[in-house]
């Protein structure tokens, strides 16, 4: 075992929690910006927002994490990526844009007010669509030829798949983002996530298992991964864990749980991501490119990592206090900062 | 028809000069607000908490700007830069997420303390969050400084099959020009919100409104530009001779220079004729060129003529921006060091110094622009000087007109945001520091024993 073969491990785990943390975290706040238009009125708009105003910022540094990441440790992953997924990555991107600023602009805005409701909710649902488009595109596959792409054309990454995830997605984070909002808020507001939510969960259940049935057929290899002993032991817990999760879930909104949702929406989005990532492991751009050839070399990966070791604990440290400092209900009339 | 690459540069130019802009404003603006605070946690005056919290909504918009228009950039390296990625991915990656772990999640988390946290924690927290924001701007300066001064001066590393691997991490982070480049963005930084907040304080001296706090900004502006604007400049006069040094084409092209010679003239304005390799309607001052970039009067000067034609970067923008950025340097240091004596006879609040105040309020972004066009244009035509071209640096396989789509998005997308932004920060401004919000006595309830106002 040689550092050149354990690294790129080490460096694939980090990167799948770094993505991992940003779809569980800014996942539910983009869900927030998808449901928005089931609110009563603004004031419950503003109420939505405010529940996450004080942590967005920080949630979507974890995107940024996954992209310097893959950079310093993926280096030839992050240029294939992301040139060939260039139009989707612009239009995330203008998305987010327009996501991030209207929680400022939303709350200094008089007559313009309207303007950022309808940009937080318009970006939030294509940033999301495009992260569940780009995902589907990824796992599907980039073939390459001489360590290239091999498609130039500007659309290639357009396939009923790669609608399928994006659309899949978009249902997933409105489901945080409902489960959020039955943690944060209170009383009408409350009632109106909570009616949201299992609806919600029968959309996700029925795109986890097209997307689950869907994926064998991609790649003969994913086949025998997933029907062979005796990976399918190692897996089979997963679909298995997905059930009794979907269920507990499904329960605890009868029941008006208010923590368990957000909890058991979490957990199912950790299955969902786990069954992905054994998909295509260890290739980090499917079918072909694995973690070894795309890897930096060790002595890139190693320096980040004393890095990662020492700092990634910290965040987590000061994540959890301001999540501690910003705890309970969301008071309805409670102020953007003036 | 445009080539892809002409229109990648465009665009990497125009959304980094738009996201600079935000930056280099909230660094300077962040340690304003660790200022304010411990001011107002010694002194307790009510004017001062009222200032602290009218530029905290600022420095909350233009971060948001700043944060949003940043992840453009974390991401523009794959999609337009592929092959300086692939190739420089090892040594400038670990840079770049070095800077993610150590500063942007930091000022990220406790920005919301900040904005969110006032009634949620003691006065004292609070103020930790404050330090923690301003330390994660000059942390995160720091990370970015090393990774494009390693473009413009690299080291630590060798070459394979056209693909950098780091040798020695500590070459790699403190290169050549490093730590002459890294104290100039942070001056800059600072001046730039420097003369934003005297601008804006001498805005409402003028006008006769919020006078107290309004001295206090401009007082504070003033004194520090004083000591600032000096120091800026010998740091920019060190990062000169370095560039002399290390990067002897961008030298030439700054200075217009075409043969090598020593007792060179400073050339005060030109037009620089690249075709005929010459300067029109040149404007020299003799041997003081020498003495500026040499520190002798005989000192040599490469010119542009040693250099192989398709190694040169183009003169007239370094030329040009060069001469704007030097040329706001002095005048800032002669505002300050003038509005000392006058501070000294007590004639600081003539209406007309006041505007000259308010006209130079710009003057740190422009300066700090020219000097990112000075530095960025020069280094060309490579993306890391001397060993990779930036003809070599784009993604193959990005068609010109997806490019062009994106070019023409972020144009329009940028020019909308930038508008908005100035739309409501001149809102801002006419509200002005208004009384800000007192604690309320929400937790008293749960204890009734302690008092209203005390610190949790």
């Amino acid at each position: 075992m040689t550092a050149e073969h354990v690294l790129p491990v080490v460096w694939y785990l980090i990167i799948g929690f770094a993505v991992l943390m940003y779809v569980l975290l800014d996942g539910f706040v983009l869900g927030i910006g998808i449901l928005t238009p089931f609110a009563d009125d603004d004031a419950q708009r503003d109420h939505m927002m405010n529940t996450a105003a004080p942590i967005w910022d920080g949630n979507e540094t974890w995107l940024v994490m996954g992209g310097a990441g893959l950079m310093a440790a993926f280096p030839r992953a992050y240029s294939i990526v992301l040139s060939a997924l260039y139009l989707p990555m612009l239009a995330m991107l203008i998305a987010l844009i327009f996501r991030g600023i209207a929680f400022e602009f939303r709350f200094k805005a008089r007559r313009s007010r309207w303007v950022w409701g309808v940009a937080f909710n318009v970006g939030s649902t294509i940033a999301t669509f495009m992260q569940g488009l780009i995902l589907g595109a990824v796992v599907e596959g980039m073939p390459l030829q001489g360590g290239k792409y091999v498609h130039e054309a500007a659309f290639a990454w357009f396939s009923p798949f790669s609608m399928l995830t994006g659309v899949a997605l978009v249902f997933g984070y409105a489901l945080l983002g409902a489960t959020w909002l039955i943690l944060k808020t209170d009383g009408r507001l409350q009632r109106i996530a909570f009616d949201l939510t299992r609806p919600l969960m029968l959309g996700v259940i029925a795109f986890m298992l097209l997307v689950s049935s869907w994926l064998p057929f991609l790649d003969p290899r994913l086949m025998t991964r997933w029907f062979t002993w005796p990976s399918f032991l190692y897996l089979s817990p997963v679909p298995v864990l997905a059930t009794l999760n979907a269920a507990l879930l499904w329960r605890a909104v009868l029941r008006n749980e208010e923590l368990q949702p957000f909890m058991l929406s979490l957990c199912f989005f950790v299955l969902g991501f786990l069954g992905l990532v054994s998909g295509i492991w260890p290739n980090i751009v499917p079918p072909t490119l694995t973690i070894w050839q795309a890897a930096s070399p060790p002595s890139s990966q190693g320096f980040v990592l004393v890095g990662a070791l020492f700092m990634i604990p910290a965040v987590l440290a000061y994540t959890a206090y301001s999540y501690r400092v910003f705890r309970g209900k969301v008071a309805a009339d409670s102020g953007y900062h003036h | 028809m445009f080539e892809a690459i002409l229109l990648s540069r465009l665009q990497f130019g125009f959304v980094i000069s738009f996201h600079i802009l935000f930056p280099a404003f909230t660094i300077g603006l962040a340690n304003w607000l660790a200022f304010l605070e411990a001011l107002w946690l010694r002194t307790r005056k009510d004017y001062v908490r009222d200032l602290y919290f009218f530029w905290l909504k600022i420095f909350a918009v233009s971060f948001g700007v700043g944060v949003v228009s940043g992840i453009v950039m974390s991401f523009q390296f794959g999609t337009n830069w592929a092959g300086f990625s692939t190739a420089a991915g090892n040594v400038v990656g670990p840079l770049l997420n070095y800077e993610v772990l150590t500063a942007f999640f930091m000022e990220a988390t406790f920005l919301g303390v900040m904005l969110f946290g006032w009634e949620r924690v003691s006065h004292r927290t609070h103020f930790f969050a404050t330090c923690m924001v301003a330390l994660g701007t000059l942390i995160s300066t720091f990370w970015i400084m090393s990774a494009n001064s390693w473009m413009q001066t690299p080291a630590g590393y060798e070459i394979k099959a056209g693909v950098f691997y780091p040798l020695d991490w500590w070459a790699v982070v403190f290169n050549p020009s490093f730590l002459y480049r890294l104290p100039h963005m942070v001056l800059a930084a600072f001046l730039t919100t420097a003369f934003v907040i005297g601008g804006i304080s001498a805005l409402y001296l003028l006008q006769g409104r919020f006078e107290d706090k309004a001295w206090l900004g401009f007082k504070s502006a003033l004194a520090f530009v004083a000591i600032v604007a000096p120091l800026q400049i010998l740091v920019g006069d060190a990062t000169g001779l370095q560039v002399r040094e290390n990067q002897p084409a961008k030298l030439a092209a700054i200075e217009a220079r075409w043969e090598t010679q020593s007792r060179v003239p400073l050339t005060l304005f030109a037009w620089p004729d690249e075709a005929a390799e010459r300067n029109d309607y040149a404007l020299d001052v003799p041997q003081l060129g020498s003495l500026i970039l040499t520190h002798s009067f005989d000192g040599t000067v490469k010119g542009l003529k040693d250099f192989a034609p398709a190694d040169r970067p183009p003169v007239a923008i370094p030329f040009f921006a060069f001469r704007i950025m030097v040329g706001l340097g002095f005048a800032m240091l002669a505002l300050a060091w003038w509005g000392l004596v006058k501070w000294k006879r007590g004639t600081l609040a003539s209406r007309w110094y006041l505007r000259a105040w308010l006209w130079m309020m710009p003057s740190g972004f422009i300066a700090l622009l020219t000097g990112w066009f000075v530095a960025e244009v020069g280094r060309q035509p490579w993306v890391v000087y001397g060993v990779l071209r930036t003809a070599e640096a784009t993604s193959t396989n990005v068609p010109a007109s997806s490019v062009l789509a994106s070019l023409i998005v972020y144009v329009v997308v940028y020019l909308l945001v930038f508008g908005f932004v100035t739309w409501y920060l001149l809102q801002m401004l006419r509200i002005g520091p208004v009384r800000a919000p007192q604690r309320r006595a929400i937790r008293t309830a749960a204890r009734p024993l302690s008092l209203g106002d005390e610190e949790l």
